[in-house]
């Protein structure tokens, strides 16, 4: 083991930069990471062992006891549990012999779940060894389970198994016209660099990851840096639940992605680039290695770019499951391989960002549009849209809908029009934005996409009118809690503390008092969290509160007052040492008889 | 000029670099706190110094001073949500002051009473976990950790080692320490390191000194948190105290 690891660490430059990578090869190869090995690593790259502990524990796919062979992850996503996935689940688990969570005792294959893994419009989807497993059903469960027991390698499984549709249904303004390679960059240098800063400014662009700020003045503030070393970094960690468009823009459209963080550069002045991939889309990235070594060899990335005197080159860092990488500073902390904690602000990442350099972050769907800019100009962009919200937003839908998949609107498009395209009636509400947006009722299906309205980065979950708020709210703050990097108070406990009030109420003991507990939670966890994943997690219930407080009320017991444990439950095992059972050793819980 | 802001109306001096919080320190001043302490690069993890800067919540201790700035501090809203975020530390955790070594001599257990906090309000994580008594000068009670970071940053900025680290993620987090036996005795901390006397609450405890102080002479028994926080920050003189405050004062060597 100690010869591998110091060949990996040795590949990797002994940079820490590049700690994901290397515990990433670890993980591969020895199903976890062995304390020698996190001791090893620490030693080779001169950091500290609790770093590296902290790093491994703080991300889903590593871990520090062995995996099975063929580690199975289900993705459980709302949208996935609306397909079946708790059957399907369940089955896995009885066919394979396995606990959810667990390893079999052979330790050939291990099941777990796993957050959204960016597949909803072709689940109940999940990942074996970090590949997409997707349309679930159970003769694929039975296939696999044979595979699995055949001890078949994971690269002999039937290709179809792994297949990922883009499922692109309706391209607008930027998919339907996507640029030839280098027509940006030469475009960009034709015009003149402080001039294609004022078309991009000119177009109105907005970042695209839901945010919405100001795409030029991000690049303006970061370029008038007096520090020079500077840096150009995609976010393609979407991890937002129901959201999965950059996935399919770095599967059919990378090159232009990789084309704006080149523009991006030559603006700044940057000469390096990274792209933060989350680990779910590990089936993307030797794709993505293989087209950067093409635009190489293109000469649009290396020294002197097209003869143009740019020099920029662009690295991919996979991240390894963990939704607060999303939040730019968290996932700056993470390039540079560390726990995914976001910074305190300012200093914004523009001033102090990857490495404490100044460093532009946008999302891919912004570095897509701002390639198309630099071509076309600001103008033919902000034709588009609405007068706050400039050209078009690509969603991905999914849900209760005949045709789930990638949609590009022009803002303003009204959500009816959205429904009508993607074959979604019988409308109880839709969830834009994912989890941490905003849920709306189907009396307001004439509120329009847009910054001012209804903003998003992308996720579009329609729901009918069979199914149970209780249930998507409920999915919904299991995700935040499981997610929360725990660096704050409010953010921590109060994620908890919200995913046990929501199951207090939706599983029938909530009491009067107990619906002005909760949202006493989430003002608190929305008002005073570090983040955008606390000031965001509690809306799931906040929003459907506001729209069906009657529906919170209704699930309430008639009685004043119900302490938060089940009581009978409790004294289970007092009653088992004790070797009673007899209704004298079943109490009731307090207040039960009362009205 | 000298440059000011507003902290609940009365006008206070500030240089540039300096946080909210170092502001109001210098100025006496006191907004509540527990991951902050003076001689370490902030942190802004618990929470509790929010404050309203022009109607918007920041962290005091993190967010810097700027002209223009009017700053709501001690408000009934914002104390009785610090009240709250406190009593979320209290649930997380395995807290029995009655019977704790550092009762009374405890910044957490203070800012809680400064606070007004007479119960739980929340329900209780009772949460499994352990104790690290293999160093043979201090130990480590998990059950009190607030992950506030303050050993973890004395260690690396006052004493020039590594010894504490947080790991984990979410309700789960926990602190660590830097010995491959993952035990504190194979690291190499130091009784006399600042790192073990820094923690706001009883979770690292120097052996062998625990209930020393008489109920009556702890820190805690005759002074809010405020009067003792801004005596040890410098701003007042700490020979109104008593002198084991003093003794704070000078370097946070509590109970000895």
């Amino acid at each position: 083991m100690q010869d591998f690891i110091a060949s990996v660490v040795a590949g990797h430059g002994y940079q820490p930069t590049r700690l994901m990578m290397i515990l990433r090869a670890i993980q591969e190869q020895y199903l976890h990471i062995p304390d020698a090995a996190i001791a090893q690593v620490a030693r080779l790259l001169a950091i500290s062992l609790t770093q590296v502990i902290g790093v491994v524990e703080f991300y889903h796919f590593f871990h520090r006891t062995p995996r099975g062979r063929y580690d199975v992850l289900i993705s459980d996503s709302i949208t996935d549990r609306m397909l079946g996935k708790q059957e399907l689940m369940a089955y896995f688990s009885e066919k394979l012999g396995v606990a959810v969570g667990g390893v079999r005792v052979d330790g050939r294959v291990s099941l777990d779940n796993t957050s959204c893994t960016g597949l909803c419009d072709q689940g109940p989807a999940g990942l074996v060894n970090g590949l997409p497993l997707t349309r679930l059903d159970q003769a694929r469960v039975d296939a696999i389970c044979e595979a699995i027991n055949a001890g078949k390698a994971v690269n002999e499984w039937p290709s179809e198994w792994f297949a990922v549709a883009d499922n692109l249904l309706k391209p607008g303004l930027l998919l339907n016209a996507p640029i030839s390679g280098g027509a940006a960059i030469q475009a960009a240098y034709h015009r003149g660099l402080p001039e294609t800063l004022a078309e991009v400014d000119q177009s109105g662009l907005r970042g695209r990851g839901g945010a919405g700020f100001k795409t030029a003045m991000k690049w303006r503030f970061c370029s008038e840096e007096p520090e020079t070393e500077r840096y150009v970094v995609c976010n393609a960690d979407e991890g937002e639940p129901g959201t999965f468009k950059d996935r399919v823009l770095l599967n059919s459209y990378a090159h232009q992605v990789f084309e704006g963080m080149t523009v991006a550069a030559a603006i700044i002045g940057a000469k390096r680039g990274l792209v933060y991939l989350r680990g779910e889309y590990l089936f993307l990235h030797q794709k993505l290695l293989d087209m950067l070594a093409q635009r190489r060899q293109s000469h649009l990335l290396g020294n002197n770019i097209l003869g143009l005197g740019q020099d920029f080159d662009i690295e991919i860092c996979l991240g390894a499951g963990a939704y607060i990488c999303g939040e730019e500073s968290a996932l700056i902390e993470s390039l540079e391989g560390r726990m995914g904690i976001p910074r305190n602000r300012p200093p914004y990442p523009v001033s102090s960002g990857y490495l404490g350099k100044p460093t532009v972050v946008n999302n891919v769907e912004t570095f897509l549009a701002a390639a198309a800019i630099a071509v076309k100009g600001g103008d033919w962009f902000a034709g588009h849209g609405t007068d706050k919200s400039k050209g078009s937003k690509i969603l991905s839908i999914c849900g209760d809908c005949q045709r789930p998949g990638i949609y590009e609107y022009p803002f303003g498009t009204t959500i009816q029009t959205i429904l009508d395209d993607c074959g979604a009636d019988d409308v109880l509400g839709v969830q834009i934005g994912g989890p941490s947006g905003t849920f709306i009722s189907n009396q307001e299906l004439n509120r329009k996409l847009a910054f001012e309205d209804l903003a998003t980065g992308g996720s579009f979950i329609v729901f009918n009118n069979q199914r149970d708020i209780f249930k998507i709210v409920q999915n919904f703050s299991h995700f935040f809690a499981h997610e929360s990097c725990g660096f704050c108070t409010p953010c921590r406990v109060g994620t908890a503390l919200l995913k046990k009030q929501v199951d207090k109420i939706f599983d029938g003991h909530g009491s009067a008092g107990d619906v002005v507990a909760l949202e006493e939670i989430c003002q608190l966890v929305k008002s005073y969290s570090h983040c955008g994943l606390g000031q965001t997690a509690a809306n799931p219930v906040l929003s459907t509160l506001q729209r069906y407080p009657e529906l919170y009320q209704e699930k309430l017991k008639k009685i004043s007052y119900e302490p938060g444990f089940d009581l009978d439950g409790a004294l289970e095992t007092a009653r088992r040492m004790a070797h009673r059972n007899d209704a004298a050793a079943h109490l009731a819980q307090i207040g039960e008889d009362h009205d | 000029m000298t440059k000011t802001i507003a902290i609940d109306g009365k006008t206070i001096p500030f240089e540039d670099g300096q946080t909210i919080m170092d502001a109001a320190l210098a100025a006496d001043v006191y907004i509540p706190h527990l991951c902050h302490h003076p001689e370490f690069t902030p942190h802004g993890s618990c929470k509790l110094c929010s404050v309203k800067v022009n109607g918007r919540i920041c962290s005091a201790c993190t967010f810097p001073a700027a002209e223009g700035q009017d700053i709501i501090n001690n408000s009934d809203e914002l104390n009785g949500d610090r009240k709250r975020i406190t009593q979320m530390l209290f649930v997380e955790g395995n807290h029995f002051c009655p019977s704790c070594e550092k009762s009374g001599n405890c910044p957490l257990q203070a800012v809680a009473y400064y606070l007004n906090m007479l119960d739980n309000h929340f329900p209780f994580f009772f949460q499994t976990r352990q104790l690290d008594a293999s160093h043979p000068d201090v130990l480590i009670d998990h059950n009190r950790c607030i992950f506030c970071t303050l050993c973890v940053r004395a260690s690396q900025q006052q004493d020039g080692k590594d010894v504490f680290g947080i790991a984990g993620r979410g309700i789960n987090k926990h602190l660590i320490v830097n010995a491959e036996s993952g035990q504190l005795k194979d690291t190499d901390l130091d009784a006399a390191d600042k790192a073990a006397h820094v923690c706001p609450t009883g979770a690292i405890l120097i052996k062998r000194t625990g209930y020393q102080v008489p109920i009556g002479q702890r820190i805690y028994d005759h002074h809010q948190i405020d009067a003792v926080s801004l005596a040890a920050s410098g701003s007042r003189p700490s020979a109104a105290l008593p002198p084991f405050v003093a003794v704070v004062a000078e370097g946070g060597r509590h109970g000895r």
